[in-house]
């Protein structure tokens, strides 16, 4: 670690520009793209002293060619990941982290959380590739010290890096631009400029539009239970899950003596249709959705002394959502509701010795949710993280401890405000390289943590629960990771391998409870739940021939998540809803010559789509083959590449939640210019 | 295609995981139950309703079967396996006239009409957000909430009444009444249908609507109290109406109405101080059950009860006497035996798993549970 922070800070010294990119957002080493890049980033990345435990990453070209439209399809390549998808362009995709829910998951974008105080969720299918160069996902958390407090929170983090502008000798500025289509009626038009506005100044502006009528044919077909006689076989068209969306991105970067800032403004606006679930007689649903989401957010670091590094980043968010509900045949609705977020975060970073690093960071983050709803108390939020973290680099034994101190305190108008809670979490992280020559290395971390009860969760008319504690998850894994030496000749490239078991322990989780007479709810903390899972992943490189790169990238999950509430439970012991004991993927690409041939495999096991393991709720497994095929080429003096995927290339009908068909085989063209 | 399948069936099964499989008719499942067999009585069985939580098309048929002595879960999809997408989404009512059942599908917005001694489809009555169904002379009269409704409006549309031929299976009129209007009772000349206000809250419905039937014309509006849901007459006569109450500060009641001496026109006479989530009456005796949710104690309060229909007065204070009250979660739904008068209780649990159907003996003492299927509310009795 210690040495990466040495290594990072000379660099940026000695070559601000060139390499702000590479240190803000890490980079695979892997992806044969970027063998095709220059070498100095090669080796650069190559060089990169790992966190105690890695992340799994996917970025660049290799991100590109992976037939993925958004953040969520991407994340589908990554072990210990389930993702929940509602289907389309439109629908809703969260992702859950080894079994413990979706709201342990900190999702953050070019270094600052995502925060959703509302539902606690991020809905990443609202995220899409085009200006993404680097995804990662940490299991704990990011394995450095030198971090917000909101960093070391988490039980899980998603990392999305946006691209950030790298300007050869002699370059001013870069344009590019690209131009999606396909199935659903998509047409995703996106630009991007970078500008370099000084030796020590870079501006980027990004823009893209998507749009999709969201039509698709689902079927439904259903045979004999003794016979092969089909009963029923139907299929229809989605309704209602159409998508318009704008985003729009404007970023300066700087850099001075001993240090670096940037200043990002983000807004997303969008109107989308919810499709629903298809039931008996109701084919087409009546809801609909706009979003108006927009943050202003700038980090600056600075070296004090060459012991002594700081950052300060602040963010100011406000998000807007309307929702109306057109269909006579139920409850209409029609709401706004106004999240309005300001965060603030200090880290500072000591190097005590060579071997030895302290870190200290204090976050504070205020929210603030108005609704026109009924009975709406208007939560205000003050949260205040203190995180204190050491790092120590003993020869072959790297170990990392830290201890986040939370105060949250919620205020409410026409109600009483519940009183404040504080948590304590720490986290211990260890790796030990005894074989360093052999690329073999053990890791293990044991953390505690955290989600707090979110505002719906707390305060939701009806539902909402003041007094709910927070949902505290304990985490234990163990791993053996393999990376083998880069080799720049002969057929075998590289080989990394990991295999991690796990135990995580959720305890006091927030679930719904029957209140009352009729269909009423509240929110109790009632569950507990014990995971038992394995996540193994597999790169392997290989050049068969010169500038031809075989790449293959494999993970598998097994997940064991039973519910242990209550003996008296007719569920107790039973798998959780959706978590499949098997899941996994492989991606295989070639690439050779400007052409990229990429096939990808997902597959999901076999899972129950409520709390009973009983065949009423039982879900089939489903799987998708996914193939995509690329070409860069040079015309008039620019770089063109043209893509094409097709998915779900055997056409398979499948649920992943129940009731919310998925799309058949569906294409997409991509052609993409840069100046 | 075929290739396909086979290549994907070598990668799953080198990583030891299953294949999809071909998507089957939803199976039903037999378990005996030991001594139910009344092979001399009129009563052939008993059909279970169970709600189904809402987008989940869970609402399915259970079915108590008293000639073999068996309890049948789950028989709609096997009955009638071309069904596009089953009985549908979150049940409602349950109800047999003449040789038909009539299942109330509320979010599939239809009243499925099946053979009531064989459970097959003989078709469908379509009308949105359906709410409960009552017969007269060859008459369906359904609930609806209609819309559109725009909530908190004075202006909203009102709910309906639907009034079905039961031999064509379409609906003939519709007669408007209060805001989301609830459970109906056809007595005499007139139904009376308790009209809830649901989608208005807090500005609540609290009224009964009177149609007289001849003219199919709402002729008043009888104020009872906020957000009523249930109506059921009695021997005598008399109306029971229970009210939900807004879940806040005015708590769940049980209102009678009747006849004022001389007149022709029904009134609450007495409003009951118990609080009341559903009752049946069987007799002179009115079963009911209420749950209340106590923010205190962050827990459910459930009472049981029997109430003396002529008298008015409260006869006991629990109906389960052998203490097994306490294994059940949320009452969801309650129907008395007519032969028998065994009492049979409906446990909804956590409204996202199966539940149970209790039978307690007319003493008050379980005979046997079985588990059912999600949400488990609505009972009905076939008879020869």
């Amino acid at each position: 670690m210690r040495f990466f922070y040495v290594f990072f800070f000379s660099l940026t010294l000695l070559t601000a520009n060139h390499l702000s990119a590479q240190t803000m957002a890490p980079v695979d080493s892997l992806a044969p793209s970027k063998l095709e890049l220059k070498l100095k980033e090669v080796v650069v990345r190559g060089e990169r002293q790992e966190g105690a435990i890695p992340s799994q990453r996917l970025s660049g070209t290799e991100l590109e060619r992976l037939n993925s439209l958004n953040v969520a399809d991407a994340l589908r390549f990554f072990a210990g990941v389930q993702l929940k998808d509602y289907g389309g362009v439109g629908g809703i995709k969260t992702v859950n982290i080894r079994s413990m829910g979706t709201n342990h998951v900190g999702v953050f974008y070019d270094g600052i959380q995502l925060a959703n105080a509302q539902n606690g969720q991020v809905d990443l299918g609202q995220f899409s590739l085009d200006n993404i160069q680097t995804i990662s996902l940490y299991n704990g958390q990011k394995s450095e010290i030198f971090q917000s407090a909101k960093d070391f929170n988490s039980a899980g983090s998603i990392y999305m890096w946006t691209r950030r502008p790298v300007f050869e000798d002699g370059e001013h500025y870069h344009l590019k631009l690209k131009l999606r289509t396909g199935s659903f009626g998509l047409i995703n038009p996106s630009l991007l400029v970078e500008q370099k506005l000084s030796d020590a100044v870079q501006a980027s502006f990004s823009a893209e539009w998507v749009s999709s009528n969201g039509e698709y044919k689902f079927r439904y077909r259903r045979k004999g239970v003794m016979t092969d006689q089909i009963m029923y076989d139907t299929t229809a068209v989605r309704q209602n899950g159409d998508v318009r969306a704008t985003r729009l991105e404007g970023a300066l970067f700087g850099q001075f003596a001993g240090g670096k800032w940037m200043l990002k403004a983000y807004n997303y606006t969008s109107e989308r249709g919810v499709p629903g679930a298809i039931v008996n007689n109701v084919w087409r649903r009546g809801e609909r959705i706009w979003d108006n989401n927009s943050f202003l957010q700038g980090s600056i670091d600075k070296d004090v002394t060459e012991r002594y590094h700081a950052r300060l980043a602040a963010k100011y968010a406000y998000y807007l959502t309307k929702y109306v509900n057109k269909d006579t045949t139920v409850m209409m609705i029609d709401n706004v509701y106004r999240q309005k977020e300001f965060y603030l975060s200090t880290s500072h970073l000591y190097n005590v010795t060579r071997w030895w690093d302290v870190s200290v960071a204090y976050d504070v983050q205020w929210n603030e949710m108005d609704a026109d709803m009924q009975g709406f108390v208007y939560p205000v939020r003050w949260h205040h993280f203190l995180s204190a973290a050491t790092a120590l680099h003993l020869g072959v034994l790297s170990v990392q401890g830290s201890v986040v101190y939370n105060h949250v305190d919620d205020r409410v108008r026409l109600a009483e405000s519940p009183g404040a809670r504080s948590v304590w979490t720490p986290a211990v992280f260890a790796s030990i390289t005894p074989l360093r020559h052999v690329g073999l290395s053990l890791r293990a971390f044991a953390k505690r943590s955290f989600r707090m009860p979110t505002f719906n969760d707390l305060y939701y008319a009806e539902i909402g629960n003041a007094r709910l504690k927070p949902e505290t998850v304990e985490q234990y894994n163990l791993g053996v990771a393999y990376k083998s030496k880069y080799h720049q000749q002969g057929v075998f490239t590289r080989l990394e391998m990991s295999l991690d078991g796990y135990r995580n322990f959720v305890t006091d989780k927030i679930v719904a409870y029957p209140k009352g007479a009729q269909f009423r709810w509240t929110m109790l903390n009632l569950g507990r739940v014990h995971i038992t899972g394995v996540d193994a992943t597999a790169n392997l490189t290989l050049q068969p021939m010169r500038d031809f790169f075989v790449t293959a990238r494999l993970q598998y999950t097994y997940q064991d998540a039973i519910d242990v509430t209550n003996h008296a439970d007719t569920y107790y012991r039973d798998q959780i809803p959706y978590i499949p004991w098997h899941s996994g993927s492989a991606a295989v690409q070639l690439a050779w010559n400007g052409w990229a041939l990429n096939y990808s495999f997902i597959y999901t096991g076999e899972r129950y789509n409520q709390q009973e393991n009983i065949i009423y709720n039982h879900t089939q497994p489903w799987y998708t083959h996914d193939i995509s095929i690329s070409k860069d080429f040079r015309l008039w003096k620019l770089r063109w590449r043209a893509q094409m995927e097709v998915n779900n290339l055997l056409a398979q009908d499948y649920d992943v939640i129940l009731n919310y068909p998925m799309p058949q085989r569906n294409w997409r063209a991509t052609l993409s210019v840069e100046i | 295609m075929r290739f396909g399948r086979f290549i994907t069936c070598c990668l799953a099964a080198l990583s030891l995981v299953a294949c999809r499989e071909e998507e089957v008719v939803v199976p039903t499942e037999h378990e005996l139950i030991p001594n139910l067999s009344t092979p001399f009585g009129a009563v052939e069985g008993m059909y279970l309703l169970n709600e189904g939580n809402m987008g989940s098309n869970k609402c399915t048929l259970d079915y108590l079967d008293f000639v073999q002595g068996y309890y049948v879960r789950n028989l709609y999809a096997e009955r009638n396996p071309t069904v596009i997408k089953e009985l549908g989404d979150v049940g409602n009512d349950i109800q047999i006239y003449g040789s038909r059942l009539y299942v109330v599908v509320n979010c599939s917005n239809k009243i499925e009409v099946l053979d009531a001694y064989t459970a097959r489809r003989i078709g469908q009555i379509d009308i949105p957000n359906v709410r409960y169904v009552r017969f007269h002379r060859g008459f369906a009269y359904a609930t609806s909430y209609v819309g559109p409704v725009q909530l908190n409006n004075p202006n909203a549309v009102r709910g309906a009444v639907y009034k079905i031929d039961t031999l064509t299976m379409k609906t003939v009129a519709k007669c408007t009444v209060g805001f989301q209007p609830d459970e109906l009772c056809v007595l005499g000349q007139y139904i009376y249908v308790a009209n809830s206000g649901g989608y208005m809250a807090p500005h609540y419905d609290n009224t009964v609507s009177v149609i007289e039937i001849e003219g199919f014309k709402q002729i008043e509006k009888i104020p009872v109290g906020i957000n009523l849901h249930r109506i059921k007459a009695d021997a005598e006569g008399k109306l029971w109406v229970n009210s939900r109450g807004d879940y806040q500060t005015t708590p769940s009641r049980l209102y009678v109405l009747a006849k004022k001496t001389g007149r022709n026109e029904m009134g609450v006479t007495d409003t009951l101080d118990i609080p009341c989530s559903n009752f049946c009456i069987s007799g002179d005796s009115l079963y009911y059950y209420s749950t209340e949710w106590n923010n205190y104690t962050q827990s459910n309060t459930i009472t049981y009860g029997i109430i003396n229909t002529r008298t008015k007065q409260k006869v006991s204070s629990s109906f389960i006497t052998d203490g097994t009250e306490r294994n059940i979660t949320i009452p969801y739904g309650i129907n008395i035996h007519p032969e028998t008068r065994d009492i049979y209780v409906t446990d909804a649990k956590n409204y996202v798993s199966s539940g149970v159907l209790h039978c307690y003996s007319k003493e008050g003492r379980l005979k046997w549970s079985r588990r059912t299927g999600d949400i488990p509310a609505h009972m009905v009795f076939l008879t020869q």
